[in-house]
């Protein structure tokens, strides 16, 4: 049943189940992501699609808010973009990014989000944390300095492959990416080595074996492919 | 014709990498040098900081002792203070020791010296003819206000000049999208 919203004061027709983040979509509205990834289920773990809504005295995630009949949405306002902009230097500063030297420099989904909110620097202090490289999958490396915690390898390998290796250890600025319980990753007994945890990456974090600066491209479109052919038996290429 | 821009350019922890960036500008190298005035830069033989300068363009991070007194210096005498590339902007490769240890430069002394040598590991040390590292490495804002932010690594030439034309003709720079903000 298609539902009538307004955002950014402009008439939006969506379908009942559709997320404010799809009927801005569709409406040919930007919000930035990064959390989301087209073919994954969406758990608004990066904050950066938050909009407003006119009566909710707080923000509420694009990516899992369901769209109502006669919703106000604000999507981009000066609060929004003050509140974007910490976020992106907040995830600078919490691992250790330095965009000259990693594997997906110039095809990075949070170095051109950096861009797009208009980041010159981090006003926090950069933690500088010690953090592990996991070198032991013959084909493909874990770089936890790299890591946002976005989940989207998570939701990928349980959703997409069904192998359920990946997880996160851990709570708070300490949860990590996990393999199994734990063990190297080159050690799975449940990774098919498949490869799509790499595609749906967006930072360097996860990366081909053997690729340097600069080198790690990746075709995301492929796992919404997967998920649509294996759903609604439609090939779409 | 108004008086010409004090500028100066300072090579702190860094690879050197901005200031060639800044020497492929190429012939408009004639143009600025008719714009402005170089009070101090690594290219120049001056030996202290002057006074009264109008802009200053910091390349690198702060990591010894030596750049924690230059950056006080320069934030009295300049008007305006610039981080110039992304080591000064992020600390970027210079500050990758500070995950060893972050509180302290002996482990990364001992992990440069020690580990990776082969015959006879030791830590050189002469007081007194190179300045100690600081514990952790840091960007220039860390320690003093700084007015306007260049990243890259290093920043492209074309990013330099809109800057430092926008400077020369009294104007804020205009620091948007991937040509004038994209690091690394």
């Amino acid at each position: 049943m298609a539902r009538t919203l307004t955002i950014n004061g402009q008439m939006v027709s969506a379908r009942d189940e559709d997320t404010i983040l799809r009927a801005a979509q569709d409406a040919g509205i930007h919000i930035p992501v990064l959390c989301h990834l087209d073919g994954l289920s969406d758990v608004g773990a990066c904050r950066f699609c938050l909009v407003e809504v006119a009566g909710s005295n707080r923000l509420l995630p694009a990516c899992t808010t369901r769209i109502q009949e006669g919703m106000v949405v604000q999507t981009d306002t000066e609060q929004l973009r003050n509140y974007r902009r910490h976020l992106i230097e907040l995830l600078f500063a919490e691992r250790n990014h330095v965009c000259a030297v990693c594997v997906a420099n110039g095809n990075c989904e949070m170095q051109s989000l950096a861009i797009q909110l208009g980041m010159t620097h981090s006003r926090y202090d950069y933690m500088f944390p010690s953090l592990g490289v996991d070198l032991s999958h013959e084909r493909f490396g874990l770089d936890h300095n790299r890591c946002i915690m976005c989940t989207r390898c998570v939701r990928a390998c349980d959703e997409i492959e069904g192998a359920h290796t990946l997880d996160v250890f851990g709570r708070g600025a300490k949860a990590r990416i996990v393999t199994d319980l734990g063990m190297p990753w080159g050690e799975s007994p449940t990774c098919t080595s498949c490869g799509k945890c790499v595609m749906a990456c967006p930072t360097g974090a996860l990366f081909k074996q053997g690729s340097t600066v600069a080198e790690m491209t990746r075709d995301r479109s492929k796992l919404n492919f997967l998920k649509t052919a294996r759903e609604e038996r439609k090939w779409i290429v | 014709m108004s008086k010409k821009l004090r500028l100066a350019t300072v090579w702190l922890g860094g690879c050197s990498g901005c200031h060639m960036s800044f020497l492929d500008l190429d012939e408009w190298l004639f143009d600025l040098a008719a714009a402005v005035e170089v009070v101090y830069s690594p290219i120049a033989d001056v030996k202290t900081f002057p006074n009264n300068v109008d802009v200053t363009l910091i390349e690198g991070a702060v990591a010894n002792e030596e750049h924690v007194e230059l950056v006080r210096t320069i934030r009295r005498n300049s008007r305006m203070v610039v981080s110039f590339g992304d080591c000064a902007v992020s600390g970027n490769v210079t500050a990758m020791r500070n995950p060893l240890d972050a509180n302290s430069a002996e482990v990364v002394l001992d992990r440069a010296y020690k580990d990776a040598a082969l015959l006879r590991p030791q830590v050189p040390h002469d007081n007194g003819i190179v300045p100690p590292l600081v514990a952790r490495v840091m960007p220039v804002h860390a320690l003093i206000p700084v007015d306007l932010f260049i990243p890259g690594c290093p920043p492209p030439a074309p990013r330099i000049r809109a800057v430092l034309q926008a400077l020369i003709e009294g104007q804020t720079p205009e620091m948007i999208g991937a040509a004038m903000l994209k690091f690394g």
